[in-house]
């Protein structure tokens, strides 16, 4: 997708660059890294991790979105499926939460490489829409499989005993572990994004036929992308089953697929940070008009209208723009 | 009291957060009702049965100050347990109430656990809450699927109803509700030919399930479902013709139903309730206080259940004192399970150690247009159970706290 | 009583015959789909939104005591001021074709220039205010909707009782297929919108009003959504979620047919029907999902859909 770019990515010359981070992205770093640090001491901490468990998923939305240029409308069944699979894990088995979380995500990308496999056949609106109701398939199936509880979930989802030792009961216990999955895989995202295989993304994302006339298998390169996009999201799934102790259909709804979209459309898609803070305003909004009923869904949508119109480039892409430094 | 408007109640949620909840002493008890206001079931609970709990608090302003929260949890369970969390660890609720949909009262059955503190179930049917997943500080009111499915469907199947087809809300009270319809059943000879689960919420058509049941061959239709989901199911049955051979046996519905259906449409189909206005002298005096605060509607058993159990709860804590019965949930709901009961929509009752409330439970049948002397006036008692008889034994509980 | 492959008859044609109003409710929204994207480029997320709006337009106009009552209590009109279904038929598809037009004038027309993936994400915003407002005003529960009085009652079918009503839905939907596919095919106004679609500039260039053209034909989409809305009323009880059920099966559909000819997707939208159909009684659990698992075989066999060619 052609999404509004932002600067020119590769500047020739590099005077700062710290783990591939530039200098105002090392200091967009260290902000939110002390925010992490600082923020459970004021806010509710259920809330923060909420939070977090959104903004990694959002991130790893961004992945496709930001680097490679698909719009995926069904990232919820990576999510949901991850979620699912991390709470039957760990209640039913008693895995502990590290192993649940990565059965969790291994599901989520298991699932990507199936439903990306048959996506990437077709592009832009029809790769969008095959994503949309491929979701909606797993939506269907998760509404009758008997793991799933159907519109029960799966209930009463025991944090456990971290590598079998710490317990998680506490709030603060689970919110470090939550920052530290949620650091852990925005990293390897940053990482991911800035090494040769990123490159060959970001090429395909600027002209897909000139990169396969260069030689490159622009499709194993889109679904490995697409596979540890949903692999990341899986995690995502999972932390937050954990959090709550409940995994329910809301996490493989299509609106969750579109919150995504939203939180990556607010925040600056192609951004580092932008997802963060768009996962963030959004939760922060959906938090505050709680008891408004569905005066959520109509605020998200004067965003997505808004942002469409006239806010494409996002929070984040906008401060970027401000300060002509990519963020 | 006065009614507050919804408007200011949402911005002292919204507020919430920035307050720290002070336990100071002399704090006025918060009871929070949690139930569907938008969805499917928002007819037979909403803010029905929020003004239940009001006219509760009102009646006992004189010795125990207390106020009532209201929130949606749009039947979902994850939406449920958020606000539960919330309405405890921000907004410093001491008891949550209502909680229709089986679902989500499950898991705000958790929380409170967890939390400790008070939870009065009214509107939901399953009987987990007093069995495998109660808890000390648990108490359920008005109904559960056992009692329905024994009196509805045990008296269907002896008035010759002998093959049934459900058509079952895919949740756990739809697939509890048609499992214990389905012992009465076959205890009395009958046979189940088949079912159709069907996704809750979100159906509105039903079809193709009706075909089926049509199909099947069986005499009854049961239906194992409640809210406008029955009220649907019910007319598009009549708009297929399938009440030329079936018989429609709607295992849990309320006179609002009855009211949504109209006369024409419900008539002389059984249902249980263990409350109807009409009743005796009490119970037309508290409908009469209860139309006050909510005009429009005569109260169902979701409602009156919502009364009668803040009441009682509201009297235990006089008695205990407002301090102790705010530290604990657990030790509130002791003291409610060691006093009787007393209020005008139930009579004298009692809530038995794994936190179920006893009392008569009553078939009607839905009066013919003829019989029927003006609006709400819509059902005849046909059978009175009395408490020891019209709900699951304590044997069969299967409530950890019950030692027997 | 008859029986094929063993199944009894009445439970196969019910099924079928039900697998086929949910055919013309696929197929009109399908081709209003296919009918904006020739001419706009777009993937209409708003369509179930205004399908949606169609229903509560005929609902709003039947028992606007109702309603009124709701905005403010008190407030209400003359009876005589109610209007029925047959009027609702064509006033409640023309009001929701205005409030498309008024939509792509203010709105969508911004986005022409864009990359075609924010005209998905803008009515996938468009719908979520639509159906956020419709909720906050008549919660999610649904509104009773009667059916006429003419078409009210079972017809017996000799195999089964059929509502009327749903008989002429299929009837409807059929007639309304056909006057479209007439209209885009064989007069000169559709000529004029199939050569604009090919090549706008050479249309514009002999004088044809394109933009006014692209308008219209957004307005057109979005009133057969609300047909079919006014039509679906009675079935579904009006209800904000209406829409949303239908909208992201239709996709599939869409994926299936490809967005080529107006005739495939007419075809395709009954044919999945009837598939439907036909998976409800031979093995319900699927039935839900069958569309997509027939899209990911198409998907496999022939990317392009069904009617499509090759991108």
């Amino acid at each position: 997708m052609g999404v509004t770019t932002v600067l020119p990515r590769t500047t020739a010359a590099r005077p700062f660059s710290v783990f591939g981070f530039s200098s105002a992205q090392a200091v967009a770093f260290l902000l939110l890294l002390a925010a992490i640090v600082l923020a459970p001491f004021g806010i509710y901490p259920v809330f923060l991790m909420k939070v977090l468990c959104f903004a990694l998923f959002a991130c790893a939305f961004n992945l496709l979105i930001g680097f490679v240029g698909l719009l995926s409308f069904g990232h919820a069944a990576y999510f949901g499926m991850g979620s699912y699979v991390t709470a039957w894990t760990a209640k039913t088995w008693g895995l502990t939460p590290e192993i649940a979380i990565l059965l969790g995500g291994l599901t989520g990308g298991l699932l990507g490489c199936v439903f990306g496999a048959l996506a990437i056949r077709r592009q832009g609106l029809y790769f969008a829409m095959i994503t949309l109701a491929l979701a909606q398939m797993n939506y269907f199936f998760c509404l009758q499989a008997p793991f799933t509880g159907g519109e029960d979930g799966i209930q009463q989802v025991p944090r456990g005993n971290l590598f079998g030792l710490i317990s998680l009961r506490s709030d603060m216990a689970m919110y470090v572990v939550v920052a530290v999955v949620f650091l852990v895989f925005f990293l390897l995202i940053h990482r991911v994004v800035h090494s040769p295989f990123g490159q060959v993304l970001k090429a395909i994302r600027e002209n897909e036929p000139r990169a396969t006339s260069l030689g490159y298998r622009t499709d194993d390169y889109k679904l490995i992308a697409f596979v540890l996009s949903t692999f990341i999201a899986g995690i995502a799934g999972g932390t937050k089953a954990l959090v709550f102790g409940i995994a329910t259909l809301t996490d493989v709804n299509y609106a969750m697929s579109g919150e995504v979209v939203l939180m990556n459309l607010l925040g600056g898609m192609g951004t580092i940070f932008g997802p963060v803070i768009g996962a963030g305003i959004i939760q922060w909004t959906e938090n505050a008009l709680a008891g408004a009923g569905a005066w959520v869904t109509v605020t998200q949508g004067v965003i997505f209208v808004a942002c469409v119109l006239m806010f494409r480039r996002g929070v984040v892409g906008e401060i970027a723009a401000l300060i002509k430094r990519p963020l | 009291m006065t009614q507050i408007s919804r408007r200011t109640l949402l911005a002292a949620t919204a507020a919430a957060p920035l307050i720290r909840p002070a336990r100071a002493q002399g704090k006025p008890i918060r009871i929070g009702v949690m139930n569907d206001q938008s969805g499917p079931y928002r007819d037979i609970a909403g803010m029905a049965s929020v003004s239940g709990v009001r006219l509760a608090v009102q009646e006992m302003a004189g010795s125990v100050g207390a106020e009532v929260l209201f929130a949606d949890h749009q039947n979902k369970p994850d939406v449920g347990a958020g606000i539960a969390r919330q309405w405890f660890d921000r907004d410093g609720v001491d008891l949550i109430m209502d909680v229709n949909t089986s679902s989500v009262a499950l898991a705000v059955n958790q929380v409170c656990k967890e939390k400790d503190r008070a939870y009065i179930n009214v509107g939901a049917a399953t009987t987990d809450l007093t069995g495998p997943q109660c808890t000390p500080v648990t108490v359920h009111w008005s109904y559960d699927t056992w009692m329905l499915a024994r009196s509805t469907g045990g008296a269907v199947a002896q008035a010759g109803g002998d093959s049934w087809y459900f058509l079952t809300a895919d949740y756990v009270f739809g697939q509890q509700l048609q499992r214990d319809t389905t012992g009465f059943v076959t205890r009395s000879g009958g046979k189940v030919l088949g079912a159709s689960a069907y996704p809750f919420p979100g159906t509105t058509d039903f079809s193709s399930f009706l075909i089926s049941a049509q199909a099947s061959g069986a005499k009854v239709l049961g239906l194992a479902n409640a809210g406008t989901d029955t009220v649907n199911s019910i007319k598009q049955a009549v708009e297929f013709g399938l009440t030329r051979q079936m018989k429609i046996a709607a295992l849990l519905m309320y006179i609002s139903d009855v009211h949504g259906l109209g006369l024409e449409t419900a008539q002389g189909l059984y249902m249980t309730e263990s409350f109807y206005w009409d009743l005796n002298d009490r119970t037309r005096a508290f409908s009469e206080r209860f139309k006050a605060l909510y005009p429009g509607a005569r109260p169902n058993m979701d409602n009156a259940g919502c009364y009668a159990g803040a009441l009682h709860y509201l009297k235990a804590a006089k008695d205990m004192g407002v301090a102790a019965a705010q530290a604990s949930g657990a030790a509130a709901v002791a003291r409610m399970k060691a006093m009787p009961t007393m209020d005008d929509a139930f009579g004298a009752a009692r809530i038995r150690e794994d936190g179920l409330t006893l009392f008569p439970t009553y078939l009607f049948q839905v009066k013919t247009p003829a019989e029927s002397r003006g609006p709400w006036d819509y059902l005849k008692v046909v059978v009175t159970t009395p408490a020891e008889q019209a709900w699951k034994p304590l044997a069969e509980s299967g409530c950890p706290l019950v030692r027997l | 009583m008859i029986s094929i492959f063993g199944v009894p008859g009445p439970l196969l044609f019910g099924q079928l015959s039900l697998g086929l109003i949910n055919g013309a409710f696929y197929a009109l929204l399908s081709l209003g789909l296919a009918v904006i994207f020739g001419m706009l480029n777009i993937i209409n997320f708003a369509h179930g939104a205004l399908f949606m709006l169609g229903a509560f337009a005929a609902w709003m106009m039947l028992t606007p005591n109702t309603w009124l009552g709701m905005i403010s209590p008190g407030l209400s009109v003359p009876d005589w001021l109610a209007i029925g279904y047959w009027p609702a038929l064509i006033v409640a598809p023309l009001l929701v074709g205005a409030f498309g037009l008024l939509l792509e004038r203010t709105v969508i027309r911004r986005l022409y220039k864009l990359d075609h993936l924010y005209g998905l994400l803008l009515t996938f915003g468009m719908a979520l205010i639509i159906e956020g407002l419709a909720r906050n005003a008549f919660g999610s529960s649904g509104m009773p909707y009667r059916i006429p009085q003419a078409l009210s009652g079972p017809v017996d079918l000799g195999f089964m009782f059929m509502p009327k009503y749903r008989l002429w839905v299929v009837v409807a939907a059929a007639g309304m297929c056909l006057l479209t596919w007439f209209v885009i095919e064989r007069t000169q106004l559709g000529a004029r919108l199939r050569a604009a679609t090919e090549n706008p500039d050479l249309v514009q260039a002999f004088g044809v009003n394109v933009p006014r053209m692209i308008s219209l034909t957004y307005a057109g989409g979005v009133a057969l959504a609300a047909f079919a809305g006014v039509l679906a009323a009675p079935i579904y009880s009006v209800n904000p979620n209406m829409g949303s059920n239908f909208i992201i099966t239709v996709f599939a559909v869409v994926v299936i047919g490809g967005m080529g000819s107006i005739l495939g997707s007419i075809v395709t939208g009954f044919g999945l029907g009837i598939v439907e159909g036909l998976t409800k009684v031979f093995y319900p659990q699927a039935s839900a999902t069958v569309i997509f698992v027939v899209m990911v075989i198409v998907l496999l066999a022939r990317p392009a859909g069904l009617f499509g060619k090759a991108a």
